[in-house]
């Protein structure tokens, strides 16, 4: 199963183990900097880890620092495999813009319809450099 | 509609030094909202000097080897430290060495030292109808609503970058057409008694942020102009519990002569009318803390208190002595008012903990207890204080907060929506 993604911000091709979040999340607050880990108690995947994980990210809130919080996790070596967002949203995305100027490698982040996510829960999926998002079978 | 560069700014972001760095984030920035252009904004307020980790300090320090400076009036919101010396803060190292760094850059690339949330206040208020860029949630809305400078939610990085390129991608708030309100949140259904107390900005605040969301509204049934204080109040309780940007009031806001004026159509998409019912549930939904019988601390300042606020909390402590603490969070522009006559020598003795350039929910000041109570009269604190300081949470007005904090338990005045 693939799906032509539409690139939002370029950046390395990645493969890990699918996340597909069931409800938005506001990165400030909601994700631990450091490790990754989905601190929000309200969120529904509260627990899981988004490093190195490909992230299904149905939408997101909340606070304009959730670019830091993005680049934070790309300094840290804890940032998603790859980003899929239903929507592009400008504030999360400046945290790869600007890691990405700070010269550091930041995962490719692609536009893809929340209603193909369900395609790839559980499964191994890479993000092609050329948007392709794949699952293993 | 894609972006289009002038030639001048094409040049800019292909330059390998800071200038070119911060073209082409709001070059990338206005690509990815969909503008067609970049506008020239005549200030910026920056929210990014707070230190959420060391990634951002990195970023502030490559800007100032890049030669970047700032290329309009830029003012700084809180830092994680008190410079001033006022409070103790327990940030620790190696923490608190790059949170100075951060501040210290900042500095370099030509910001003003203001340190406030609080800016409207200390000075920068930008004209009616000027492109601005503006971070920090309480002062975007003040400048777009009390003030009617257009800005959008400018966030970390984005804000400064904007700052040493003197421009801001054109979308959003900066078009006239987008400042309309079409929803009605209508409180004549309150009594004057309510609508002239002090609770009643931060509470109708909180609920209106609830029920709008994101959309633009204009407040109706207000009979004259509540203060500046007030206002402050309601749009930072407003862009804590909804994403509100820019509200109206009618006969008030400079842009809401009356509601007509500023709807978008002849009729609104939806009328709230508030009952003292939903007043209520909003008054209590501001309090996380049940019922208990003392408090361990008083809070207030979100946003920085003014020198009229400061005057309040004076004249409600009336010489006595605090039984617990209260955190008075501020800017170094009301303490050099302060500073005259001996008047925060005067607090302090009270016991009064006078918090300036930062406050006590973005960096570790209040001591860190297990089930700790905080009483405030602010919205915002209200909001943030339980998730960033573990401490429960009871709403009050100032009056009641300083009588608490001259009891040690909590106290309220009953005012009827």
């Amino acid at each position: 199963m693939s799906a032509a993604a539409e690139i939002l911000v370029p950046g390395k091709a990645g493969e890990g183990e699918a996340l597909v979040l069931t409800a938005p999340i506001s990165f400030w607050g909601g994700v631990d900097p450091r490790t990754g880990r989905i601190a929000d108690v309200r969120h529904p995947q509260h627990g899981e880890v988004i490093a190195g994980r490909v992230l299904f990210l149905p939408g997101t809130i909340g606070s304009s620092s959730a670019s830091a919080v993005l680049m934070e996790l790309v300094h840290n070596g804890r940032a998603p495999a790859a980003l899929v967002l239903h929507e592009p949203d400008a504030i999360l995305l400046l945290g790869l813009i600007v890691a990405r100027e700070m010269g550091w490698e930041t995962p490719i982040a692609v536009r893809l319809g929340r209603g193909a996510f369900e395609a790839y829960r559980g499964g191994a999926v890479s993000v092609g450099a050329d948007g392709a998002v794949t699952v293993a079978v | 509609m894609s972006l289009s560069l002038s030639p001048e700014e094409q040049a800019i972001a292909a330059r390998q030094d800071g200038a070119g760095m911060a073209m082409r984030i709001v070059a990338e920035s206005a690509r990815l909202l969909g503008a067609p252009r970049l506008i020239p904004i005549a200030s910026a307020h920056i929210d990014g000097a707070l230190y959420h980790g060391d990634s951002g300090t990195l970023f502030a320090e490559k800007l100032v080897e890049g030669g970047a400076k700032v290329a309009v009036r830029s003012t700084l919101n809180v830092g994680a430290l008190d410079l001033m010396g006022c409070s103790r803060i327990r940030l620790e190292e190696p923490q608190r060495g790059m949170a100075r760094r951060m501040m210290e850059a900042y500095r370099k690339l030509g910001c003003e030292q203001s340190w406030t949330c609080a800016p409207y206040q200390a000075g920068h208020r930008p004209a009616l109808g000027s492109d601005v860029a503006w971070g920090e949630s309480n002062a975007v809305v003040f400048c777009n609503s009390v003030l009617g400078g257009r800005t959008n939610r400018y966030g970390d990085f984005l804000d400064i970058a904007c700052a040493i390129t003197g421009r801001a991608p054109d979308y959003g708030l900066h078009r006239p057409d987008n400042r309309r309100a079409r929803l009605v949140f209508d409180v004549s259904g309150l009594s004057p008694s309510f609508l002239a107390s002090e609770i009643a900005w931060p509470v109708l605040g909180s609920l209106y942020g609830r029920q709008v969301g994101n959309a633009i509204g204009v407040v109706t049934g207000v009979a004259g102009h509540p203060g500046e204080d007030a206002l402050k109040a309601f749009g930072a309780a407003a862009a804590s519990s909804g994403a509100v940007g820019l509200f109206h009031i009618a006969g008030v806001t400079p842009e809401a002569p009356d509601a007509p004026t500023i709807l978008a159509g002849p009729e609104p998409e939806a009328v709230i009318r508030v009952t003292p019912e939903m007043v209520g549930k909003a008054r209590a939904g501001l309090s996380t803390a049940a019922a208990v019988k003392t408090i361990d601390a008083v809070a207030i300042g979100s946003p920085h208190l003014s020198n009229a606020e400061f005057d309040s909390l004076e004249r409600f402590i009336a010489g006595r002595r605090l039984a617990v603490p209260i955190y008075a969070c501020t800017g170094r522009h009301a303490l050099a008012l302060l500073e005259q006559d001996g008047r925060r020598k005067r607090l302090e003795a009270s016991g009064v903990v006078i918090v300036a350039d930062t406050c006590v929910v973005v960096t570790p000041i209040m001591p860190e207890l297990g089930n700790g109570v905080l009483m405030t009269n602010s919205g915002k604190f209200a909001h943030y204080a339980p998730g960033n300081t573990g401490y429960a949470v009871l709403y009050a007005s100032l009056a009641d907060c300083v009588e608490s904090a001259v009891l040690g338990r909590p106290v309220f005045t009953d005012v009827a929506a």
